[in-house]
């Protein structure tokens, strides 16, 4: 098996970054389609099994796309991460044309995250409808989501019935991201009994 | 006198070229589904027909979409793990085994012998449970129905032993991170042994029904044929990879839990058709089967959750209530979570779908910054598009049904 170090010193435009298993590094976008096809056909990484994003809010910039390549033959995994230099229309090359599993990985990413893969031969969305206006999965979206008309406008506009929230914030068995879990959580209060009038119980108060 | 004309059910390719040559009809646009019997959940297909061919199919999936990635963001890691029961909810006990695994890997604990023992057994069993309804649904794609009521039966009896076990039939919610919720109840063994020798009859029965059928040939061979190449193209994993003949199985290639222990095959397919796919998971139920005689003969004792990862399991109720120090780390852990140190994790698990993955980021705390789930069914339904065209419109039923994907983990 190869190890990072020959990786890197092969590449030298990778960057080793932490990680707590498999070898990971961080690839520019510039060089992004070039390195997975140099994975795909030179190192023997022949299966992309996922392709993700994520959201890091406050330090930028702020979108990364990660990519896990696994090696059907050496049995090894390799992590890709690339940053997205543009906060406001992040945007990297699409691997669709490598790798096809890819396909419906950076549909769902652009879904969740409003990533765009530049070369992906049809970029829409996958699992919310066609006209949603949010990304879901980024940081500033709410739990709890945000009124939108429904994905059929020509029944909305009979009915009048806009898709509501998830009643998901402040419910039961939700811990915010930060902070005491115990602050979030609503206690049932049982206001049938007091001190001076106690609980009733099962034979009657005696 | 009147004449005869053979029509031969060939192979998709002649099957395609005879296509080109018959009278081009006018092109017929089919929606099938979400809610359709045959698409096993909410799935739905957009179809172009010329005739009874299928000369374009594009699935349509989101139907099922309920943000668990988001929804994980806003919980502890415990509280997540009844949502795991709800990806692939024909095996939620490997799927639970699984997301303990990745964000134990996170935070670098051992788990104890009789908990790795404990976590293969269940989720064998979840791949029997799986496969059994697999095969028989499969069986009344194909319009064979009996065989379906036959492993259906087999499946109930697994069920009642989930309940004994976990204290629910469907949704077990059974690992921690850091061990599982409870202890293996008294005699429960004993009855998984039992199961495990009486299973192997239904499986023959079955099998006489379907294996050598002639109708079931005619409805399988050569249909939805995935090469090699598209498997790996399109990272199909599980049984449907390997029924494309390849060898790749996480259990063995890549062991955790302790699955390098166990001795068992890795049943590989040849031609990659639904047939294959067939013949690949009743094989796999066999090697289960193996597996499960040699955890329960040689089931270690000891403890069943890590004891020394004081800040991520939780103490037994007996221990909570007589101890001090027990009783706030109890506190600590039900309100703050889990503590798992900052890093990334992505670990994959050889689901009866399919290869399972949680990829895991931490800032540090009880909350996971991101996870992403995986899910082999998403793989799965990605190749529709490319191996549904040239096949008549009855196969789709045998394509989708050979597929083996739950709705539920592709939408997430």
């Amino acid at each position: 098996m190869e190890s990072i170090q020959d990786l890197l010193s092969d590449y030298e435009f990778l960057a080793e970054r932490a990680s707590a298993d498999c070898p990971s590094v961080l690839c520019p976008a510039e060089k992004y389609l070039e390195f997975a096809a140099d994975l795909r056909d030179k190192h023997g990484f022949d299966m992309l099994v996922d392709l993700t994003a994520i959201d890091w809010e406050h330090d930028l910039p702020r979108f990364m796309v990660v990519a896990h390549f696994l090696s059907t033959t050496k049995h090894s995994y390799l992590r890709v991460s690339v940053k997205c230099e543009d906060d406001n229309s992040p945007e990297i090359p699409s691997l669709a044309t490598l790798y096809p599993a890819a396909d419906w990985h950076e549909r769902e990413c652009y879904d969740m995250f409003g990533i765009k893969f530049s070369g992906h031969p049809d970029l829409k969305r996958i699992l919310m409808w066609e006209d949603y206006p949010y990304y879901p999965l980024r940081k500033e979206f709410p739990l709890a989501g945000i009124e939108t008309p429904l994905p059929a406008a020509d029944i909305a506009d009979v009915t009048g019935v806009e898709a509501e929230p998830a009643p998901m914030m402040g419910g039961p068995f939700v811990a915010p991201p930060q902070g005491v879990v115990s602050e979030s959580e609503p206690r049932a209060k049982d206001e049938s009994w007091t001190e001076i009038d106690p609980k009733p119980t099962k034979g009657g108060n005696t | 006198m009147t004449q005869k004309t053979e029509i031969s059910l060939g192979d998709v390719a002649s099957r395609a070229a005879e296509a080109e040559n018959e009278i081009r009809t006018e092109r017929m646009a089919l929606n099938v589904g979400p809610s359709h019997p045959t698409t096993h959940g909410v799935l739905r297909l957009l179809m172009e027909l010329d005739g009874d061919t299928i000369t374009k199919c594009e699935p349509v999936i989101g139907y099922l979409h309920r943000g668990d990635e988001k929804i994980a963001e806003n919980m502890t890691y415990n509280q997540f793990v009844p949502f795991t029961d709800r990806l692939d909810y024909l095996a939620p006990l490997a799927n639970n085994v699984a997301y303990a695994i990745a964000v134990e890997r996170l935070a670098d604990i051992t788990i104890p012998e009789r908990c790795q023992a404990l976590r293969v057994l269940i989720c064998e069993l979840a791949r029997i449970s799986s496969h059994l309804l697999g095969l028989g649904v499969f069986g009344m794609d194909a319009g064979a129905w009996t065989p379906f009521m036959y492993t259906f039966t087999e499946r109930e009896k697994l069920y009642d032993l989930f309940e004994k076990l976990t204290g629910a039939r469907f949704t077990t919610s059974y690992t921690r991170i850091g061990g599982v919720a409870r202890d293996v109840p008294e005699g429960w063994l004993g009855e998984v042994k039992q199961f495990c020798n009486e299973l192997p009859k239904t499986l023959e029965d079955v099998s006489n029904l379907l294996t050598r059928n002639r109708i079931f040939f005619d409805r399988t061979q050569g249909i939805g044929t995935i090469s090699k190449e598209d498997a790996l193209a399109f990272g199909l994993t599980g049984a449907n990879l390997r029924a494309s003949g390849i060898d790749l199985d996480l259990r063995k290639d890549k062991p955790y839990s302790g699955y390098e222990q166990y001795d068992f095959d890795v049943p590989v397919g040849t031609s990659g058709d639904c047939y294959d796919r067939y013949i690949v998971r009743m094989e796999e139920i066999y090697q289960s089967l193996r597996i499960c005689h040699q955890v329960i003969d040689k089931f270690p004792s000891g403890p069943w959750y890590a004891e020394d990862a004081k800040k991520i399991y939780a103490p037994t109720k007996d221990k909570i209530l007589t101890s001090m120090e027990e009783l706030i780390q109890n506190f600590m852990i039900v309100t703050e979570g889990p503590q798992i140190p900052e890093g990334e994790v992505y670990f994959e698990a050889e689901n009866p779908k399919g290869a399972l993955g949680f990829f895991v980021v931490s800032k540090g705390g009880g909350v996971p910054y991101r996870l992403k789930i995986r899910a082999p069914s998403f793989c799965s339904l990605s190749i529709l598009e490319k191996l549904a065209p040239g096949h008549m419109m009855t196969d789709i039923t045998v394509i989708l049904g050979s597929l083996d994907f739950v709705m539920g983990e592709c939408d997430r």
